[in-house]
């Protein structure tokens, strides 16, 4: 090999080493947000309820914040729209769902936690995130939300913001389901 | 400190070197007309081909700009309408960006590394004109997209997901073709400039004996290889979810749209860095000429380059400060942005340094330059204001960005390409640029890029926000000085092209050391430079004593 093509020839492997970086960038930032909880992504499975002592000496305050949008004539809205809580217990608080639109449509809440440091210490035994819903047309619909919030929870946190935003589930149920687990799912 | 270069040797006997070329000129049979630029390998037609199309997207990214300065000329909506003015500022950005500042810089490299590494051409010439080509065909697809129906992008450059995959326009398919086609042309330029570097350098030129034009290209290249595959991989990810129905930025799908920004200024905040870092190198070659002093500190200069290099893959999430990154990220990008300012600093005191006590004259390049020193100076004090965390929650998406990055990157970049057009043109046509046409360019352009911009500050810091085609009257004053600043600025640039056009018809003849204290290897073959130079590689092997 000549000088150039050696050049060019390492050049060329550290191209190649950056396309596989990249790639694996997707994964890594989901691996990386699973653990530290940055993005304020929750579990997207039913997680056991805790059973520790219940920190009464300590209250923090959940809010839940709904945002529709994208084309779903829903409406979610929190029917407790905060609650005061002490670490360690669990609560239930309710959701109301409404298709205001005339057709059948089905739709998936992506819940958020903010500030971010809150969301490895938010359980949810129960959600309505963790399938799509369906919903007839003029359908009300209430479910609940069961949660609690661990004891080790840093000192520093006060309120803890819950926020679901509706999307439209796809029309076709085998690729709305498909596209989550490609994604690592952990919505 | 930097061994002054070249050694006496090659000068003296320049005309032996370039004697031999000239014969060898008529031993070539070349093309004429259309064909002979569509499959030239030469690296000075190649360059002079890069130069040419990035001067022509300067210009149509400039009527692109004076559509949105004449939107913001009053407050209220007159002239086009908001959809119109998205895709003009998101297209302005892109061709400014991608089609005059890279290409610009490519040309110059093109042109210049050679010349002054003592290489006879560029390490792969057939490569090179694949790369030069892909670049009209890239932006011929990007300026159609205008002319389909949705128009073209309208997202802002930054081109954050979902405004740019779930509410993008049809074309946008396009759009990230296009972007691919010259996100290849940047690396596939970038793996010439590094073999030609590395592998033909004459011989005895050891890596600091190079200029800084040449180091500070080989450092952007090393940059262009890292994060051009991060922008091939984030648009790719667009294209999947736009239509192949993936998620990757889509919450609905359990992806995740912060994911696109830090993808984005991954790549992002590096490509600032490949749009500087060979202004620098210019600025350091050309102060030194006509201060007619050695560069200062050229050792530190060099390991400040490489340090801002490193640096800049540590720093991308100060454009992300406000979408909730906890406190702890906050501060680290805080801190390792204002940590890029030293070795910034380093440069600028530098070049200060070299000035100190020179004979200096005042030549249009060296005008360019010593503007480009003061005006680049305040773009990056105000970026050292928008690293400060908690201020930039205030400053964000704000006029005052836009003032920031437009003063490193027009009286920054685009000026040291100026400057350096105004330096080499002498070698590349053989005659000087016209002075006192040259000194008219260059204070109008002065004048009518900080009308445009300076004001910009005082409109983001009272709060008017960026990519809006209206604004609430109190930034009406701030705005009509900007819109004249701006078309004064614009219409100056014709007299750029009449320099350059007067230039390459005729005008004082130069020599082949065109300017009293330019000492760099380029400045020892003949003006114009024969299309063959260095055939036989000069010896720069310096006579140990
Ligand atoms: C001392 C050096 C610099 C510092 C500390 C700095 C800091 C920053 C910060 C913090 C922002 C984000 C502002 C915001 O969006 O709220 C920013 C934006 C920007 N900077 Fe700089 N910067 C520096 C030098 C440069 C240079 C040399 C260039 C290019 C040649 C550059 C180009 C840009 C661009 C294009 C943007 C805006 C991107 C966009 O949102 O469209 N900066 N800078
Ligand atoms: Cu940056």
């Amino acid at each position: 090999m000549t000088p150039v093509q050696r050049t060019v020839t390492k050049t060329v492997i550290a191209l190649i080493g950056m396309v596989c970086f990249t790639i694996a960038l997707v994964p890594l930032y989901d691996v990386f947000c699973q653990i530290t909880g940055l993005n304020g992504k929750v579990a997207s499975q039913a997680q056991p309820i805790i059973s520790e002592e219940v920190d009464t000496s300590r209250y923090v305050t959940v809010q839940f914040i709904t945002r529709t949008g994208s084309g779903l004539p829903w409406r979610l809205e929190p029917l407790d729209r905060q609650v005061r809580v002490h670490p360690g217990q669990s609560y239930k608080v309710l959701f109301a769902f409404t298709n205001y639109g005339d057709e059948a449509r089905r739709g998936r809440a992506v819940p958020s936690v903010s500030p971010s440091e809150a969301s490895l210490h938010l359980r949810k035994v129960t959600c309505f995130c963790f399938q799509e819903q369906r919903l007839e047309a003029g359908e009300h619909l209430r479910l609940p939300v069961v949660f609690q919030l661990t004891t080790d929870l840093p000192e520093s946190v006060h309120t803890v913001t819950l926020a679901y935003t509706l999307y439209p589930a796809a029309n076709n149920p085998t690729l709305g389901e498909r596209a989550m687990p490609a994604q690592g799912g952990d919505a | 400190m930097a061994p002054k270069l070249p050694p006496k040797a090659p000068l003296e006997h320049g005309n032996s070197i370039t004697g031999g070329a000239s014969a060898h000129e008529g031993e070539h049979h070349y093309r004429s007309g259309p064909l002979r630029w569509l499959l030239t390998t030469n690296h000075k037609e190649i360059g002079t081909l890069y130069l040419i199309f990035s001067l022509s997207m300067f210009m149509v990214g400039g009527i692109m700009a004076l559509v949105v300065r004449l939107e913001l000329f009053q407050p209220g909506l007159q002239m086009v309408q908001p959809e119109f003015f998205n895709q003009m500022t998101t297209m302005h950005g892109l061709i400014m960006i991608f089609g005059a500042v890279m290409p610009g810089f490519v040309g110059l490299a093109n042109w210049m590394v050679p010349l002054q590494v003592g290489a006879p051409d560029m390490a792969l010439p057939r490569l090179n004109n694949f790369s030069f080509w892909l670049l009209p065909i890239a932006f011929v697809l990007l300026l159609s997209t205008l002319l389909m129906p949705g128009g073209g992008p309208n997202f802002g450059w930054t081109s954050y997901a979902p405004l740019s995959t779930t509410y993008a326009p049809p074309s946008t398919t396009f759009f990230i073709f296009s972007l691919h086609m010259a996100g290849i042309s940047s690396i596939l330029g970038a793996i010439n400039i590094i073999a030609t570097i590395l592998n033909l350098r004459a011989p005895g030129m050891r890596l600091m004996d190079m200029t800084l034009f040449v180091w500070t290209w080989l450092i952007t290249a090393f940059l262009l290889i890292a994060v051009m595959p991060v922008l091939a991989g984030v648009l790719t990810m667009m294209l999947l979810d736009i239509n192949f129905g993936t998620s990757f930025f889509n919450a609905a799908g359990g992806g995740d749209p912060v994911l696109f920004q830090h993808l984005f200024w991954f790549f992002g905040h590096p490509e600032v860095y490949i749009m500087i870092l060979p202004a620098f190198g210019i600025v350091s070659v050309i102060v030194p000429t006509f201060a007619r002093k050695p560069l200062f500190g050229y050792s530190s200069m060099v390991y400040a380059t490489a340090s801002i290099a490193v640096l800049s893959f540590t720093v991308w999430a100060h454009h992300m400060f406000s979408v909730g990154l906890p406190l702890v990220a906050e501060l680290f990008f805080m801190y390792a942005t204002m940590l890029i300012a030293v070795p910034t600093g380093v440069k600028v005191f530098n070049w200060i340094a070299t000035l100190f006590r020179g004979s200096i004259t005042f030549e249009t390049a060296m005008l360019f330059a010593l503007a480009f020193i003061v005006l680049f100076s305040i773009g990056g004090f105000s970026g050292l204001m928008l690293a400060i965390a908690p201020a930039d929650f205030q400053y964000h998406d704000t006029y005052f960005v836009v003032a920031h990055f437009h003063y490193v990157l027009v009286p920054g970049a685009v000026f040291s390409i100026m400057a350096a057009v105004y330096y080499w043109l002498p070698k590349w046509t053989g005659h000087y640029p016209d002075e006192r046409l040259g000194r008219w360019h260059f204070w109008l352009s002065v004048i009518g890029v900080n009308l445009l911009f300076f004001p910009m500050h005082f409109a983001g810091l009272a709060g008017m926000p960026r990519r809006i085609p209206d604004y609430a009257l109190q930034f009406a004053d701030f705005n009509m000085a900007s819109s004249i600043g701006g078309f004064l600025f614009g219409f100056s640039q014709l007299l750029f092209i009449w320099v350059i056009v007067k230039c390459v018809r005729g005008g004082v003849k130069a020599p082949a050391r065109s300017w009293d204290g330019a000492t760099d290897l380029e400045w020892t073959v003949p003006s114009p430079a024969p299309l063959h130079t260095f055939e036989t590689p000069p010896d720069m092997r310096r006579i140990e004593s």
